[in-house]
C-alpha cells in the first residue's frame, strides 16, 4: 500500500484532474446566466445542461463554488413537513439524494440514519400527528412513537429528567445527512463536463433592466448578456433582487451552529427538539453538530455570539448531559433568508427573463437537488412546473401562504 | 454580551430588547389597492447597511428608535420616538360594517 501510494504520487496521473477548469474569460452573452455558485446554482446548471440540453450557461460566483451557505448549513435532509405541497417537494429531494452519488459518479456520503423530533407539549403532539398523517398520505416514511420506543431507538438520550418531559416523538426514517460540499462539487464537476462555465471570484455589481427585461449583468470582470438570468444567492437574495428593482418578502438573520471534538459513535439518528430550540447529530468523523434557531434580530454578519452558543449548548446538554466535558471544535454562522411562511420563493419574478430561487431560510440545503431540477425546468419551459407553483412570489399578494413555520423552526 | 444603549434605561444587554422592524409610515388602508396593501404587509427592504428600527426594552416596555448597521452589527444611535413623532396622532374610529 505505501509503495502503491508512492508510485501514484510520482506517476503522471498525479495530481488528479481538477473537477473545475481554470476560470475562462467572460463571453459577451450566454443563454442562461446564473448568479451565485452554491449547491442550488450548480444543480440548476447541471439539470439545464443534462436534461434540457442548454449548455451555453455561466455561473457567476463572487467567492468560490459552494463557499457560502452551502458550506454553512448542518447538512440535514428530511421531508417531514406539514403541508402536502412541501412534503411532496422535499420527498423528491430526499429521493434524489438517495441516488445522487451514482447519478453524479461523485460520492456525496449520503447517510440515511433517520431523524427523530421530540414533542414536549400536547400542542406539539397534535401537530406531529398531523405531520405524520400528511407524510403517510404523500408516501414518506414517518410515524409517531412513544417514549418507550424513543428509549429503544436512542438509549443515550435523556427524556425523563427534562424541564419539559418528552411526551412523544416524530420518527422519520427517510431523514439523513450528506457531505454538503460534495453536493456542490459533484454538480459542478458534471456541469463543467457538459460545457457550463464557472466564473469564480466574479461578483455581480448591477443588473440593467430595460423594458421589463434584464438587458445585461454587470460584474467585476465585465458585462454579460443573458437570455435568462436566475438568482440563487442564499443570504443575499434581497440585495441582488434589489438590483433588478424587486423587493422581496424576506428578512435575513444569522443562524449559528457548531461542532464538538470527535468522540466514539453513539448517536445514530438525528435528534431535534423544537421546544429546546436545538438539534444534534453525529458526523461520520464522530463530531457532534449542534444547531438551533435563527438569531433574534436581522443581520448580514456571520459572527458568533456567546449568548446564543450558551443557550444552544445548555439545551443540547439537557438531551445529552454526559457531553458536559466535551470541547467545542468549531463555530460558525450562515445567513438565513427568512420568508413570512417559512417556504421558499421560486419561479417567476416581475422582470420577464429574471427567475428567483430565493427565500431558502433554514431549509435550503435539503432542497438542493429538487430545486435545481425544477428551476432548470422553469427556465427551459419559461413557466414554473406544478411542483413549485405553490412557492411562487405572487402567493403573498393572494394570501395563499404555504405555512411551514411549525415544521421548520429549529428542527432542521 | 452586546450592549444596547437604551434612551430610558442606559446601557443594557441586548437580550433584554426585542426588535420590531423598520420605522415605516403606515399607508391609508382605505385608499390603497389590495396588492399595495399586501406589499405593505409582507415586503421588507431587508437593507444591508444602516437601518432605522423600532426596538422595545421588554422589561420596562419602553419603545424607542435605534439606528443600526446590519452589515457590521454596530448600533449607531438610539433616541426616544418623540424625536421623530412630535405630535400626538389620533386614528379615526372606524365603523365596522353591520354595527
Amino acid at each position: 500500500m505505501p509503495l502503491g501510494l508512492l508510485k501514484y504520487a510520482l506517476s503522471p496521473r498525479y495530481p488528479a484532474k481538477p473537477d473545475l477548469r481554470p476560470t475562462p474569460d467572460l463571453k459577451p452573452s450566454y443563454d442562461v446566466v446564473i448568479i451565485g455558485g452554491g449547491g442550488h446554482a450548480c444543480a440548476t446548471a447541471y439539470y439545464l445542461a443534462k436534461v434540457w440540453g442548454i449548455r451555453n450557461v455561466c455561473i457567476l460566483e463572487k467567492g468560490y463554488i459552494g463557499g457560502g451557505n452551502t458550506a454553512r448549513n448542518t447538512a440535514v435532509i428530511r421531508s417531514n413537513y406539514i403541508t402536502p405541497d412541501s412534503v411532496r417537494f422535499y420527498k423528491e429531494a430526499v429521493d434524489l439524494y438517495g441516488t445522487m452519488s451514482s447519478d453524479l459518479g461523485y460520492n456525496t456520503l449520503f447517510s440515511q440514519r433517520g431523524q427523530l423530533t421530540l414533542a414536549h407539549t400536547d400542542a406539539t403532539v397534535r401537530t406531529f400527528t398531523l405531520r405524520a398523517e400528511v407524510g403517510k398520505l404523500v408516501g414518506t416514511g414517518i410515524e409517531m412513537i412513544d417514549p418507550q420506543q424513543i428509549r429503544e431507538l436512542v438509549p443515550c438520550v435523556n427524556i425523563d429528567n427534562l424541564r419539559l418531559p418528552v411526551l412523544a416523538g416524530l420518527w422519520h426514517p427517510d431523514g439523513g445527512t450528506c457531505r454538503h460540499d460534495a453536493v456542490a462539487w459533484g454538480y459542478a464537476a458534471r456541469a463543467t463536463e457538459l460545457g457550463v462555465e464557472f466564473h469564480q471570484r466574479t461578483e455581480v455589481t448591477g443588473l440593467e433592466v430595460e423594458q421589463g427585461r434584464i438587458a445585461s449583468v454587470e460584474t467585476t470582470r465585465g458585462t454579460v448578456r443573458g437570455g435568462h438570468v436566475i438568482q440563487a444567492v442564499a443570504g443575499m437574495s434581497s440585495v441582488i433582487a434589489k438590483m433588478a428593482g424587486i423587493t422581496l418578502p424576506i428578512r435575513s438573520y444569522p443562524l449559528q451552529a457548531m461542532v464538538t471534538q470527535p468522540v466514539k459513535p453513539f448517536l445514530d439518528p438525528l435528534i431535534s427538539s423544537s421546544a429546546l430550540h436545538c438539534y444534534v447529530s453525529q458526523t461520520a468523523r464522530g463530531e457532534l453538530v449542534i444547531g438551533g434557531g435563527s438569531d433574534p434580530y436581522e443581520l448580514y454578519s456571520t459572527r458568533s455570539t456567546l449568548e446564543l452558543k450558551e443557550s444552544l449548548i445548555a439545551h443540547a446538554l439537557e438531551l445529552f448531559p454526559f457531553l458536559a466535558e466535551v470541547r467545542l471544535l468549531r463555530q460558525w454562522a450562515g445567513i438565513t433568508d427568512m420568508t413570512p411562511d417559512y417556504s421558499p420563493i421560486m419561479g417567476e419574478s416581475p422582470v420577464r427573463n429574471y427567475w428567483l430561487d430565493a427565500g431558502w431560510g433554514t431549509w435550503g440545503f435539503k432542497a438542493t437537488p429538487v430545486s435545481g431540477k425544477y428551476m432548470a425546468e422553469t427556465i427551459a419551459q419559461e413557466k414554473a412546473p406544478a411542483m413549485i407553483e405553490p412557492f411562487r412570489l405572487d402567493r403573498f399578494r393572494s394570501f395563499a401562504l404555504v405555512n411551514e413555520m411549525g415544521a421548520t423552526a429549529a428542527s432542521h | 454580551m452586546k450592549i444596547m444603549p437604551c434612551p430610558l434605561n442606559g446601557p443594557r444587554n441586548i437580550s433584554e430588547f426585542t426588535c420590531f422592524g423598520e420605522v415605516a409610515e403606515m399607508p391609508d388602508p382605505d385608499s390603497l389597492s389590495d396588492n399595495d396593501w399586501a406589499d405593505f404587509i409582507w415586503l421588507s427592504n431587508n437593507t444591508a447597511g444602516v437601518v432605522r428600527e423600532w426596538w422595545c426594552h421588554s422589561a420596562t416596555n419602553y419603545w424607542f428608535i435605534a439606528e443600526r448597521n446590519t452589515v457590521t452589527d454596530e448600533i449607531l444611535k438610539t433616541y426616544p420616538a418623540s424625536e421623530v413623532f412630535k405630535a400626538r396622532r389620533d386614528f379615526p374610529v372606524r365603523k365596522e360594517p353591520g354595527s
